[in-house]
């Protein structure tokens, strides 16, 4: 492979700003990309300084999509906030259902049935996939490639989302998990049905591998842009695969093995240099393994209840306490804090968003990169609006 | 070789836009208002009233509990409780919504009425196709649009329809019996009552007679109900928070 990295790019002057606007003798420039900016994944700001071309300061400003979502939580019965949950991060819907069940089930002692763990898991592991599958679409759009890698991303994409609407009744807004298990048990036919679209994925992956992985463009826009540093990476507490593709190995799958993830064999990417090319590689890997782990839980699924028999619909009111749920999701770790006074409704209710936390090291990538390189950066960061706003 | 990266990919584009020409499952999209895909059975959009037989003012379900009211996350749902009870279609009195409006520009479609209903009264419909002139009042939708019989239900979510009916029909059952037994009781009960009345009364038997016509009134709501079809609901007590 050939190696075009940007050797200048770490080598940065530091500049202070001293006047906003052009008065003076300053020659920087402001600009405030967004928040219509279709670059910016939904309604994102960043309040750029530039020197040419030069990022020289960057300030991300978000808030335009703030929903009140914890408050409404706080003022709704537990079960009435599962479908909000639906709308942090959009893409991924059953993983936060996933997240905020499983912070109820702590807090209410509840287990969910077998069955309804292996669902859980192979939901998960789809949304894994259909996570990544478009962010690598829009990533490569971010970098110019217009249209085509997103069009056969969303191809893919599609048929999971067929899944989930035969399940769920959704395509996206799943609103799937109950407290102490699923809602529905999988309609017949459905795991034949997943096999068959996972069966074709491999194909789509080298496809999407001959159709742009080894191109000499996207390496020269990735590799060594974007750098993030292991220490960084670590004190600015990013997770997900902005972590790992920074060489740390942390995947709360392997360390809280939450749900029956103890049960699968999986291995866990991680990246060497912490730029934009090992993050997009790190989730192109994170499939293939997905994959694994889902031909597994379809191969090991039992029969069974798929609810706990002790979980209730109606007059849900779990005894006071407080519990922490977090998942990995595809973004990052995705935590639920909640604490219950033993109302309907929880007293305190809070999101731990992975594309939140992710985004405080935006600046620190961008520093001395170019205005173009930004995009791709916050591109691969994958931040998705409904979840950093809440 | 600089390039073949690119050329590699340009090969793979090539491909795939030649394949749409002879591939028939290469073509993913569909001509939408001419051709479209069948919904899928699981599918959901906005919710809807089941109601039992041919009127829809009479069999509706819904007994204005306002369980969905007070669940629905949005609050798109707005009821109010008729003052006085109805006879529904079985000829038991109940309270029916005296309105019963879902904002549909409100709802998200999270089926959470559906799964607090005790009644089986709410479910959701397939329609997709909403647009309307109005923004406001044509988005709102009254409880004679929101009606809709069993048998639509039975189109849409056969699986599901056929469930809630096989339920209903058991709750049903049980309700007979219980029914049943009760007014026996009560026949027994009142027959005692009147022989003790009647030994008691025996120095003066001109008055004996009295209590007698007491035990038919509470039967009566059994008697219509066993002549109505087997797979219609009994709906008996009042919305308590059950587990499910």
């Amino acid at each position: 492979m050939h190696d075009t990295r940007h050797l200048d790019s770490q080598a940065q002057p530091s500049y202070r700003v001293e006047s906003r606007g052009h008065h003076g003798a300053s020659d920087l420039l402001e600009v405030s990309m967004g928040p219509q900016h279709p670059s910016t994944h939904g309604v994102f700001r960043m309040d750029v300084v530039l020197d040419g071309e030069r990022v020289v300061k960057l300030k991300p400003v978000f808030g335009y999509l703030h929903r009140n979502h914890e408050k409404i939580a706080e003022n709704t019965t537990y079960l009435a906030s599962m479908p909000y949950t639906d709308r942090l991060d959009y893409l991924c819907s059953l993983t936060n259902n996933w997240a905020y069940a499983l912070a109820v089930e702590k807090l209410a002692g509840l287990q969910p049935p077998e069955r309804a763990e292996y669902i859980r898991v192979i939901t998960a592991e789809l949304t894994r996939l259909t996570n990544h599958i478009c962010l690598i679409g829009f990533l490569l759009q971010d970098m110019g490639a217009s249209g085509t890698p997103l069009m056969y991303a969303f191809r893919e994409r599609e048929n999971i989302l067929d899944l989930f609407e035969s399940l769920t009744g959704a395509r996206m807004m799943c609103n799937y998990m109950r407290f102490g298990g699923c809602r529905v048990d999988l309609p017949p036919g459905w795991l034949e049905q997943t096999s068959q679209v996972l069966d074709r994925f491999p194909k789509f992956l080298e496809e999407f591998d001959r159709l742009i992985s080894g191109n000499e463009i996207l390496i020269a826009r990735t590799q060594g842009v974007g750098v993030l540093p292991r220490d960084l990476a670590i004190q600015s507490s990013a997770t997900g695969p902005v972590l790992r593709a920074s060489g740390v190995n942390y995947d709360i799958r392997k360390v809280d093995k939450y749900g029956i993830y103890d049960r699968f064999s999986f291995r866990v990417p991680l990246g060497e240099h912490g730029d934009v090319y090992d993050r997009y590689m790190v989730r192109v890997l994170e499939m293939h393994e997905s994959l694994g782990i889902l031909k597994k839980a379809i191969q090991d699924i039992p029969p069974g209840p798929i609810v706990d028999p002790k979980a209730k619909i109606r007059g849900f009111r779990p005894k006071a306490g407080e519990a922490y749920g977090r998942i990995e999701g595809p973004k990052g770790e995705l935590g639920f804090y909640l604490i219950s006074d033993g109302s309907p409704n929880p007293y305190r209710y809070r999101v731990r968003p992975p594309s939140l936390i992710n985004l405080t090291a935006l600046e620190d990538m961008c520093l001395g990169q170019t205005i173009a390189d930004a995009v791709i950066i916050l591109g691969s960061i994958d931040i998705v609006l409904g979840e950093v706003d809440r | 070789m600089l390039g073949t990266g690119l050329i590699k990919g340009m090969a793979e584009t090539a491909r795939n836009f030649a394949g749409s020409f002879f591939q028939e499952d290469r073509l993913t999209t569909v001509q939408y208002p001419e051709e479209r895909i069948p919904t899928k059975e699981a599918a959901r959009s906005f919710p809807f009233l089941v109601f039992d037989g041919d009127d829809a003012a009479k069999g509706l379900r819904c007994v204005s509990c306002q369980i969905c009211e007070k669940e629905c996350p949005p609050q798109c749902i707005y009821i109010v409780k008729d003052t006085t009870k109805k006879p529904d279609y079985m000829g038991k009195l109940q309270f029916q919504p005296k309105i019963f409006d879902i904002d549909v520009s409100v709802c998200m479609s999270c089926q959470i009425c559906v799964e607090v209903c005790p009644f089986d009264a709410i479910k959701m419909n397939v329609e997709y196709e909403m647009s309307r002139f109005g923004r406001f009042e044509d988005l709102l939708i009254h409880k004679q649009q929101l009606a809709k019989p069993n048998e639509y239900f039975h189109k849409i979510h056969p699986t599901d329809a056929a469930e809630v009916d096989a339920r209903l029909a058991a709750e049903k059952l049980k309700a007979e019996a219980k029914a049943k037994a009760d007014a026996e009781a009560k026949v027994k009960a009142a027959a005692a009552a009147a022989a003790a009345a009647a030994a008691a009364a025996t120095a003066t038997p001109a008055t004996g007679a009295a209590p007698k016509p007491k035990p038919a009134t509470p039967a009566a709501p059994a008697a219509p109900a066993s002549v109505d079809q087997p797979a219609k609901p009994a709906v008996t007590t009042p919305p308590a928070p059950s587990t499910p």
